[in-house]
């Protein structure tokens, strides 16, 4: 069935199915959100347990889509994951440091006898709530703004200096932080984090006087939200963009590229907007009518519309990871990718995932028919 | 023109090293307390039985707060191949990719979903459910072992692929080649089951403190039973698997074999070393004798190595200067076959003329079988450290075997139901958990350490895989790492240790 298609549907199935796994992990950051949210709302110890009980037993699956995400992406442009991850080494290794102490955050954190003692591991959570979802944020703008790298395969043939993919600028990452294009995306990314946090929690806790106080912080994320959002969106659309000349593969540079993209393929700009105007729904619902669907509103319009931006990224012939210090050696889903035997092999391996994602919708449903409440965690010993 | 640091290339693998061993401080304990934890919540759901529901939730507890640290040490393993090893990723990503994702969507996604219903439906879903969920468990974490071991095995057993000079990469030719290398099957079942025998030791060990404390007594011989079959069947079948992939070893990795033995002259119907010392500063060519001293079974390494008492073993002198006899080649000449194999893909990227691309490629696939030793500086640099090696080896070996006998001991006395006085067995059994980690550790030891310098067997070495970062930057999340997960090793061991002093608690509903 897959090897009918030619190599070029096989990279664009690819890059779907990398923007699908990128979306579904923004929406999961609702745990990071929940993080910074506990101590603006929780006003003491039982309130904080509730609340970090509430997103903390999604904490894993959060964990394992960035896993999995990262795992793709090896496996179908590997070229991404040495030149990104081995150039842009201290935005990876902060947003990876941000993730291991998350993992023992909320296992330890009211344990007895735990060494660092229960703010330490509160703290940490915080930092991975706010660390995480900026930074990734930041990383991604980049396929939009581009960044100081080059490739040079020859340069393997170099027996003293072998390595392919260098970065050219110092900061090895960290100066991606200074482009305002980047920081948009970052701090729309940890405003939304914020949002469906909030709404998880609205749809996930039984207790009237927390909800009213999540209520309160919900409507000023969402505000903070729009305002990073629409700037991002504006600059994303009115910049230049890095297209890729379908003849002789040379990348150049066009105006209005990503608007382009959108208007090029229509039913890209549909799930956007359809996207768009589902979160602006959730928000409504949650802000406003308190009501537990909001999650889901919120949450199909955060992945449809994180979804068509990743597309957009790399598909209709543009360059997904573009280099600023030479255009040339810009990554595209073409020159990024894996053999076509290794993309027919994994594309087979990929028709797995609507079961995966069964099987955890059921797992979540049968989990989440109580909701948490102060009652529920005092009983339960296994409580975090 | 820029030339290459060495010291990235060590300070790269210092921090892999450093991040693999503590990951592997975890790891065996989740493989195989999920599925004792998983034998303890069945029996409990056939019989309803309140005790066994306690001991269920005890385990469970402690599989938890070693599950998290675990799964902290793991996320930065998989990213470390892009950080620290940028031109390994690209150079075998179309391999080696495939399984890291893999393991991410067929093993990961169980494991993180059903360990959410494991601890905390006991009041929320229907207690068939719960009970399969931690079977999820253990079989999603063992799942997920599969798939890094595959990746393993395939960089010391590189099978199914082709280097393609247009790309300048390996690509896959054989997904199944890559899957059920004979390398993977071996190495998948001996490190489960080695890991199972940890997390025996680990029950055991924890429930003979109890024993001695005279506290739990039904609770702690409950345990010791469940683990002692468990343990028992695991480390006759870890004895036997290793076994398999020793003789691996031999075929794929000769000069590994060799540095396990400690041994340097090859010849027919090799002895097994069964302890020894090996001669301080003994190098190859040098006319010191191997061993200091050494307890030796007649002709077991050819055995071992070819399932033949008179097969010849090389050994590493052989390795280095060739052998015109078994036909192995000389590593100097292995090295020219290499700068030919680099030098012959150089022409074939510039060249112009159609011919002359053909005679370079053609030249270039005549030496690819050693193109990874066109980059070793010198000869001592496709050596790698024998002592760490041997010793590693024999002491992963002898406890083994020690390891056998322990479990039959306690399974014996546990049947007989006089377990509780024998003190010295118990106190035993509770050293038996270190030395179960130190075992483990070891063999990782043996497999890593014992394949230098290379990343990719025979293709790719350390040096021409890294990424290119300052060693500056290298040093500093090395002694990041290095601090970070101390400080959570010491809360794990502290909040482990509490738990357990506290005990089971008694259930009532």
């Amino acid at each position: 069935m897959f090897e009918t298609l030619s190599h070029l549907e096989l990279q664009q199935y690819w890059w779907m199915i990398i923007s699908l796994l990128g979306s579904l992990f923004v929406l999961m950051t609702f745990v990071q959100g929940g993080q910074t949210l506990v101590s603006q709302i929780a006003k003491n110890q039982t309130e904080r347990k509730v609340l970090f009980n509430s997103v903390g037993r999604k904490w894993d699956l959060t964990f394992t889509t960035l896993v999995t995400f990262g795992g793709a992406f090896f496996a179908s442009f590997p070229l991404f994951y040495s030149t990104s991850f081995g150039g842009a080494y201290w935005v990876w290794m902060i947003i990876l440091f941000s993730f291991i102490i998350q993992a023992v955050s909320y296992e330890y954190r009211t344990k007895t006898n735990n060494f660092l003692g229960e703010k330490t591991y509160n703290t940490f959570l915080f930092i991975n709530g706010l660390l995480a979802p900026i930074l990734i944020g930041v990383a991604v703008g980049t396929f939009f703004t581009g960044s100081e790298f080059s490739v040079d395969k020859l340069q393997l043939t170099n027996i003293n200096d072998p390595v392919i993919s260098r970065w050219e600028g110092a900061a090895h990452g960290l100066e991606a932080v200074l482009n305002i294009t980047n920081l948009a995306l970052g701090l729309a990314v940890f405003t939304l984090s914020r949002v469906l946090g909030a709404l998880y929690f609205i749809n996930n806790i039984d207790d009237e006087t927390l909800v009213e106080r999540i209520v309160k912080q919900l409507k000023r994320c969402s505000f903070a939200f729009l305002i990073f959002f629409l700037t991002f969106v504006a600059l994303l659309l009115t910049k230049k963009g890095f297209a890729v000349d379908t003849v002789n593969q040379e990348v150049y540079l066009e105006n209005y590229k990503y608007f382009h993209n959108f208007l090029h393929m229509p039913i890209v700009l549909i799930i956007f907007l359809l996207g768009v105007v589902f979160v602006l729904i959730g928000i409504y619902l949650g802000a406003f009518k308190k009501s537990i669907k909001a999650i889901w509103y919120a949450g199909i319009g955060t992945v449809a519309s994180v979804f068509s931006i990743f597309l957009i990224a790399g598909l209709n012939n543009t360059a997904f990871y573009p280099s600023t210090f030479d255009i040339q050696n810009s990554l595209t889903i073409q020159n990024a990718s894996s053999s076509k035997y290794t993309l027919t092999a994994m594309s087979y391996v990929s028709l797995i995932v609507p079961f995966v994602i069964l099987y955890i919708w059921y797992a979540w449903k049968s989990l989440n028919k109580k909701k948490v409440s102060k009652k529920d965690i005092e009983g339960d010993d296994m409580a975090y | 023109m820029e030339t290459f640091d060495i010291s990235l290339v060590d300070w790269s693998r210092a921090q892999f090293a450093l991040t693999a061993i503590y990951h592997w401080i975890f790891v065996p304990l989740t493989l195989g307390l999920s599925f004792i934890v998983a034998f303890m919540h069945t029996i409990y759901y056939k019989t309803g039985s309140l005790k066994w529901k306690s001991t269920t939730k005890f385990w469970m507890k402690l599989f938890g707060i070693n599950f998290a640290i675990g799964v902290a040490t793991g996320i930065i393993l998989e990213f470390e191949f892009g950080t620290n090893w940028s031109n390994y990723s690209w150079i075998v990503g179309d391999i080696f990719g495939a399984p890291l994702a893999i393991e991410g969507i067929l093993a990961f996604f169980i494991e993180s979903t059903f360990i959410a219903v494991m601890f905390f439906g006991w009041t929320r879903v229907s207690k068939k459910f719960h009970m399969l969920s931690s079977w999820f468990v253990a079989i999603g974490s063992n799942l997920s072992a599969l798939w890094i071991l595959v990746a393993n095995a395939w960089m010391q057993n590189p099978v199914g692929m082709q280097f393609n000079p247009d790309t300048a990469r390996n690509e896959m030719m054989n997904f199944w080649e890559v899957i059920f290398s004979p390398t993977a099957v071996h190495k998948f079942l001996h490190t489960i089951t080695s890991s199972y025998v940890l997390a025996s030791f680990f029950v055991i060990g924890v429930s003979a403190w109890f024993l001695l404390k005279g506290r739990h007594l039904e609770f702690a011989k409950r345990s010791i039973l469940i683990a002692a079959v468990f343990g028992l069947l695991s480390s006759l079948f870890t004895a036997y698997s290793g076994d398999g992939s020793a003789y691996d070893v031999a075929q794929t990795q000769p000069m590994k074999f060799a540095a396990m033995e400690g041994l340097y002259d090859g010849k027919e119907g090799v002895d097994l070393i069964a302890v020894g010392m090996l001669t301080p500063g003994k190098k190859f060519n040098d006319t010191k004798d191997d061993f200091v001293f050494a307890l030796k079974i007649p002709k077991m390494a050819s055995i071992l190595a070819f399932r033949n008492a008179n097969a010849f073993v090389p050994g590493i002198n052989d390795l280095v200067n060739g052998n015109k006899k078994y036909k192995i080649p000389a590593l100097e000449n292995r090295i020219l076959n290499g700068k030919t194999a680099i030098a012959a893909l150089r022409d074939y990227k510039t060249a112009k003329i159609s011919i002359r691309k053909k005679q370079a490629l053609e030249k270039f696939r005549l030496n690819y079988k050693d193109f990874g030793y066109g980059y070793l500086p010198d000869k001592d640099s496709a050596i790698p450290n024998v002592p760490l090696t041997f010793y590693s080896f024999h002491i992963m070996v002898g406890l083994g075997f020690l390891f056998i006998m322990v479990f039959a001991l306690i399974l014996f006395y546990s049947l007989k139901q006089t377990l509780d006085k024998k003190h010295l067995l118990l106190k035993l059994s509770i050293l038996m958990i270190p030395l179960a980690y130190i075992s483990s550790e070891l063999g990782w030891i043996v497999a890593e350490v014992g394949r230098q310098p290379w990343t990719i067997q025979d293709l790719l070495p350390t040096m021409a895989s890294t990424s290119h970062l300052s060693t500056s930057s290298v040093q500093i999340t090395f002694w990041l790492f290095a601090i970070l997960f101390t400080v959570l090793l010491i809360a794990e061991i502290k909040i482990l240790l509490h738990q357990i002093k506290l005990g089971p608690k008694e259930e009532r509903s």
